[in-house]
């Protein structure tokens, strides 16, 4: 009997979905949001039940293959982590306006902080963008449990759901119990199949009908089982908690709480919990991780109203993730006495394995770039980007995923030589291909490098989407044969390494280097099998 | 009881594997408990950190206040000295006493050490040499753990059931290396307590 499992807050979505009748999983690798996936891919049950859950190529193509998985009435879910959403975000908002038949839930990932992030950018607003409901867990159990909920309103309301985490949540673990399981959809085609279609006669007459369904979304919100009001009997303060913020305001009461509090986990704001509390309070405190998207709600243009503390106030930090501790203040509490920080301890920021393949690449770059005045290195998301770091400080811009390619042909068509591009074989796959045909098709004077270790490596080393077949792509995409060039990074290729890198920024046009050496973290657990 | 522990150490040092036992430990025990962990890129040889509370109360938050953890257990004597303010004034340090050198900048070894001591109540072991003695290198996490375990809050028997049942698939010879790794960190605490 599976009553009770210790899972991560991100297990426990799996295991949620599974249980509410889940038929396929579609993502792309990211962190804080990687270990859904691979929770299903590791589970016997979604083995048996032949539940999809291979790697999407990016989040797009899984936000889609989820759309059409729903599309014939089975329950789709769909994770990314935050940035995703901005990959997806054609697909998504655009599913929102088509509808769904089976149900459909996106998981956005959110890293407040950036612990492994490139912003700190709110998925809550991508959701109040394309008009759907929102769901926000406070614990694992909770997300074990709003995952079904989820699926129900999606199928009830025809429309996908977001279902937001937060880093914290997704990477900590507890136990949880498991409620009874449910049997998938059967097949079945929607029942309005003009909807699917949206051209303009069509969009024009679905974008009523979602704005006619926000009623209903927020009469569903505002039931008290997911958005709950706790009476207390100091009014001088209202406090709405929303997700894990619930939690850190918690962790300073244990049980002796006297300020009305409003626990949010579901989107839109129900307004009728909130106009209790603004008439019977004389001011709220907004606790919520991320930007503040409820307290600028509640402030308002003008913000001539009740009198409303948080991020933008200044009585929460604006930045980073709430902690139990930033928010002692804004509550009346004293922050408790500590040891100083030692003054000894100083930053030890991550840094590329030893005997990585990416080291010996960097190594060869620096050496060849230095011949050249103005060499400028565009790279990209992935284990690499700690080139920017010591010891080997090689690149130049980091931005988002597929970026280095585009970068490196807009400054070269702008006169930058060399410009040079560094990206990994899974963020290639991802979103650097349709950049390089682009620079193919311009002939732009670029040296792109696919320093490829045959996995997505910052995330754990998940499966990369074109192991094996990337001089076919660049062949494929017009990169000519005589300029791909592959060559195995080992300090003892050095002279060869650097030759090849040389001779390939002195042609004018486009080509690809491709270093290949298997990750090192993925070999040693190749070689344990 | 409540037992708030701060984990840390380099990443790949196999701080998790301890959380694991003690977490496994706790679960038997009816005990409630949430365990943060980080992944992603600082785990690429950078500090890493995991907040392990354990309860007879339901927990509240995933994060440990400041000032309000029982225990730091670290694998790297700098790493221990990090989380400092997040000790409670009664708190135990338990830590590895052998750096883990991988930045130029890394201070004085002598004047980490002795901030550690200048913590009331400390256990400093070189586990590195004493799982190599014992057991292997492989377990000095282990030995840390065996270390730590006067003052966790569980019983060292049941925390000896936690390791047999965690490391039985991979057979009788690895369960008996990390308990000689764990007796071995124990009987040194115990030692020195």
């Amino acid at each position: 009997m599976k009553d009770k499992l210790l899972l991560l807050g991100d297990e426990a979505i799996a295991q949620g979905a599974l249980d509410a009748g889940l038929s396929g999983v579609y993502a792309y690798p990211g962190t804080p949001s990687t270990e859904i996936t691979e929770y299903i891919q590791g589970s016997s049950e979604a083995k048996e039940r032949k539940v999809h859950c291979q790697w999407s190529s990016n989040e797009k193509t899984a936000m889609e293959a989820a759309l059409g998985m729903s599309y014939v009435g089975k329950r789709s879910m769909v994770c990314m982590k935050h940035v995703g959403m901005n990959v997806a975000a054609d697909a998504f908002v655009n599913a929102a306006m088509s509808g769904v038949n089976g149900g459909l839930v996106v998981v956005a990932a959110d890293d407040p902080s950036m612990h492994s992030s490139q912003n700190e950018q709110d998925s809550r607003f991508y959701g109040k963008f394309a008009m759907i409901p929102v769901f926000e867990p406070s614990t694992q159990q909770e997300a074990y449990d709003l995952i079904k909920r989820a699926f129900d309103v999606s199928e009830r309301f025809k429309v996908p759901v977001l279902f937001r985490m937060v880093t914290r949540l997704a990477h900590s673990r507890a136990v949880v119990t498991l409620s009874e399981a449910r049997e998938e959809n059967k097949l079945s085609y929607p029942t309005n199949p003009r909807q699917w279609v949206l051209m303009p006669l069509v969009a024009k007459v679905r974008y009523k009908e979602l704005i006619a369904q926000q009623e209903d979304f927020l009469k569903d919100s505002e039931s008290l089982e997911v958005n709950k009001y706790i009476d207390g009997t100091d009014k001088s303060m209202g406090i709405i908690a929303c997700g894990i913020a619930y939690n850190y305001l918690m962790e300073n009461y244990r049980g002796k709480l006297n300020y009305p509090v409003l626990k949010v986990s579901q989107y839109p704001l129900p307004k009728k919990q909130i106009a209790k509390m603004v008439a019977e309070c004389e001011s709220i405190l907004v606790l919520e991780d991320g930007q503040p998207i409820v307290e600028e709600a509640l402030r308002g243009l003008l913000d001539n109203g009740i009198k409303v503390k948080g991020r933008m106030s200044g009585e929460l930090p604006r930045t980073g993730e709430l902690t139990p501790d930033c928010i002692v203040e804004a509550l009346g509490l004293t922050p408790a006495e500590v040891y100083p920080a030692s003054e000894l301890v100083v930053p030890r920021p991550p840094a590329l394995c030893m005997g990585c393949g990416h080291r010996d690449m960097y190594a060869a770059l620096n050496e060849v770039v230095r011949e050249y005045e103005n060499a400028k290195v565009f790279s990209d998301i992935g284990c690499y980007t700690l080139g920017f770091l010591a010891p080997f400080h090689a690149i130049h811009s980091v931005i988002d995923m597929g970026a280095s390619i585009t970068m490196a042909k807009g400054a070269a068509d702008a006169g930058q030589f060399p410009s040079i591009a560094v990206i990994g074989d899974s963020t290639f796959t991802h979103s650097g291909m349709t950049g390089l045909l682009d620079a193919v098709n311009e002939k732009s004077n670029i040296t792109v490098i696919i320093s490829d270790n045959l996995t997505t490596g910052m995330t754990g080393g998940q499966d990369s989407a074109g192991t094996g077949k990337f001089e076919q792509i660049c062949q494929g995409i017009g990169v000519e044969p005589e300029h791909i060039r592959v060559v195995v990074p080992l300090p003892k290729n050095m002279e060869e390494m650097k030759n090849i890198i040389r001779e390939e920024i002195n042609y004018n046009g486009v080509s690809v280097i491709i270093p290949r050496r298997e990750c090192i973290q993925t070999a040693r657990r190749h070689a344990k099998k | 009881m409540k037992t708030d522990i701060v984990l840390s150490g380099v990443g790949g040092q196999g701080i998790l594997s301890i959380a694991t036992v003690l977490g496994e430990a706790a679960i038997k025990e009816g005990l409630y408990i949430k365990q943060a962990e980080v992944h992603g890129m600082s785990q690429r040889g950078g500090d890493v950190q995991s907040n392990l509370r354990i309860s007879s109360e339901p927990i509240m938050s995933d994060l440990i206040p400041l000032g309000k953890a029982d225990l730091i257990i670290s694998l790297e004597p700098m790493e221990a000295l990090r989380y400092l303010p997040y000790l409670s004034k009664e708190g135990w340090i338990i830590t590895n006493s052998a750096p883990f050198v991988n930045i130029g900048n890394y201070p004085e070894l002598e004047k980490l050490l002795d901030a550690v001591k200048a913590v009331k109540n400390h256990v400093l072991i070189d586990v590195d040499t004493l799982a190599k003695e014992v057991a292997s290198p492989r377990a000095s996490n282990i030995v840390l753990l065996g270390a730590a375990a006067p003052f966790v809050g569980i019983e060292t028997d049941k925390l000896e059931e936690g390791i047999r049942r965690i490391f039985g698939r991979k057979g009788e010879q690895i369960v008996e290396m990390n308990l000689k790794a764990f007796r071995a960190g124990l009987e040194y605490a115990l030692k020195s307590k």
